[in-house]
């Protein structure tokens, strides 16, 4: 192939010749005009080494996390943008595509009430409610979000006002160290809401009638996705249990008042207590 | 995890396309498996087509039985009245399965998709010849408890994990899929998964950039006697040591037609024409039952760790026969 070409006329580059002048100045040191080059380039040969040439720069360039202009172009690439609704506010972001929501949450949004427990999709620390539905935020890529409502642990009270299934996790005390307690919260809400549509669990006799009464069984084994290392289940399963039967049973305990909590400092002779 | 490109795909002949034209590209619905996957380098697709917008879900009546849509989730599959009423086996099998959050997240179509939990294929600094082709088996000498009896070859002894597969197996349910050209085709599930033989790194008889856009089910006649069975490590949340589907269609006492499917004994899910030939014209009882279980893992090769799963199995599947049958 050995087209003329008219040097006056000075064709337009395209956008991957003006990349490998850009990328290649090696070729004006050897007295490559911009015109000679031009007419190489179309010519044929010279044009798909070097193009060659630059992708496996490309390449290179890719596994060393340097900056530069290659590098920035593939970031762009991998850039998302998304605007979903996260307990009821907009939220617009850009995020690298691999960011999964929880990250998003945690990092981007200052929402650190959902946890990272296994990162793997087995604990049920980081459960949300996606448009209603209890997830796996750890699972979720954020760029899979958009237009959705979120709701997390801080989602849930109204204003002042707890959920009814965070005042009774306090009534049974259905935590020690707390960890897992916002995706047992979030896991109970979302669980509660399918028990009402009657959905089926494993533990279901008959999967063909449906039911919305639950059994201690039937909640154990619907929550078998959040673990609880402190072993607080008796009373995540009391909470839920009250929640889900509306019948209020009196708390065995309370907060000490001052005197009390004096009595003992005063017993003890540690101002410590 | 590796940078990837993410396509958000508006329609499935779009996608099939996209996934077709770049080798490294992967479908992603509920990523319940593949994420993980990602996090853990196993995967490394460099481009992700999301799928969860296209109109894939439907569960509808179809062709006399029910076709439901690939990216129907888990939860709402299982809970559909026509799922229910009709094919309770398979409610009782993808509620078996994982958990309340992961139901509502996974899909059907992803569910057939998901790979082995073999943790030599999770172990990037282990050989697997599923994940790195020719570099040996990892199990096969080395801790194998977890792992196959029926149909595992030299070069992989890995498990299928999944539970709604084995429902979906003893319904002979048929997977539609979709090319990158927008033809379709269709194949019966049992021919949806393949044994590892000499190329474990392939799952399934899919190509790539196929999309599975349903799965129908053939009018069922198992809406009475039906049991899904699954044994494993603890009472709930864990992949089955062993797993039985089993439906019967009974004629008084006697079983007209007998369907026995059995998980995390092979690399698919192992229906066994065998138990159902010990089965079919048989009066229903337990003696029946034993011997139906004989025949289904007389072939059975235990590796180092996992004899006791030929045991398991034969009690499995007679708890699980007794169970349709309602003699226990």
């Amino acid at each position: 192939m050995n087209e003329e070409v008219d040097e006056n006329s000075a064709p337009e580059l395209t956008a991957d010749e003006e990349a490998l002048l850009k990328e290649m100045p090696a070729l004006a040191d050897l007295g490559l005009t911009r015109r000679t080059f031009v007419k190489q380039t179309i010519a044929g040969s010279l044009g798909l080494f070097a193009l060659d040439l630059l992708a496996h720069e490309q390449a290179l360039a890719a596994l060393t996390p340097s900056p530069g202009a290659v590098f920035a172009n593939r970031a762009a690439e991998n850039l998302v943008k998304i605007a979903l609704r996260v307990n009821g506010a907009t939220k617009s972001l850009e995020i690298d595509s691999r960011v999964v929501l929880l990250d998003a949450l945690r990092e981007r949004l200052g929402l650190t009430g959902s946890k990272k427990g296994c990162d793997q999709g087995q604990c049920g620390a980081c459960t949300v409610l996606v448009d209603g539905r209890r997830v796996l935020s750890c699972l979720t890529l954020a760029a899979t979000c958009e237009g959705k409502q979120v709701t997390t642990i801080e989602g849930l009270a109204k204003d002042d006002q707890l959920h009814p299934m965070q005042a009774a996790f306090i009534k049974y005390d259905g935590f020690q160290c707390g960890y897992c307690t916002p995706g047992q919260i979030c896991s109970a809400v979302g669980m509660l809401a399918e028990a009402r549509h009657g959905d089926v669990s494993h533990v279901t006799e008959d999967v063909s009638a449906t039911t919305t009464q639950l059994t201690d069984e039937q909640i154990r084994e619907r929550m078998s996705g959040n673990i609880c290392r402190c072993g607080a289940y008796p009373g995540i399963l009391a909470a839920i249990n009250e929640v889900h039967s509306g019948k209020q049973t009196a708390q065995t305990w309370r907060f000490a008042d001052e005197q009390q909590v004096a009595r003992v400092r005063k017993a003890d002779g540690n101002e410590a207590v | 995890m590796r940078p990837f490109k993410y396509i958000r795909a508006n329609d499935p002949n779009a996608a099939a396309r996209a996934v077709a034209a770049n080798p490294q590209a992967k479908f992603l619905a509920g990523g319940t498996n593949l994420l993980d996957l990602m996090k853990e380098d196993v995967e490394r697709p460099n481009e992700l087509v999301d799928l969860t917008r296209l109109k894939l879900a439907e569960i509808k009546p179809a062709r006399g039985g029910v076709s439901i849509g690939a990216l129907a989730t888990n939860t709402d599959t299982a809970n559909h009245p026509l799922i229910r009423q009709n094919y309770p086996l398979l409610t009782q099998a993808i509620v078996a399965g994982a958990s309340g959050q992961l139901r509502n997240m996974a899909t059907n179509g992803g569910n057939l998709m998901q790979r082995t939990r073999c943790q030599y294929f999770y172990d990037t600094v282990m050989p697997c010849n599923k994940r790195e082709p020719g570099t040996g088996c990892g199990a096969l000498e080395g801790l194998n408890r977890m792992h196959a009896i029926l149909g595992w070859s030299e070069k992989c002894v890995a498990t299928y994990p999944g539970d709604m597969a084995n429902a979906l197996y003893a319904l002979e349910a048929v997977v539609r899929v979709r090319g990158a050209d927008g033809s379709e085709r269709t194949m019966p599930v049992s021919e949806f998964h393949r044994l590892p033989a000499e190329t474990p790194e392939r799952d399934n008889n899919l190509q790539h950039g196929e999309l599975i856009v349903a799965i129908e089910l053939p009018n069922s006649r198992f809406v009475k006697n039906y049991y899904y069975l699954k044994v494993r490590d603890r009472a709930s949340y864990a992949f089955a040591l062993i797993a039985v589907a089993a439906a019967l269609e009974l004629d008084g006492s006697t079983i007209q037609q007998a369907r026995i499917v059995l998980g995390g004994v092979a690399h698919k899910p192992w229906r066994s024409p065998e138990a159902e030939a010990a089965l079919s014209g048989k009066a229903a009882s337990e003696e029946t039952f034993r011997r139906a279980a004989e025949a289904a893992v007389a072939s059975a090769k235990p590796l180092a760790h996992n004899a006791y799963k030929v045991e398991l199995a034969k009690r499995a599947i007679v708890l699980a026969l007794m169970r349709a049958s309602k003699l226990a």
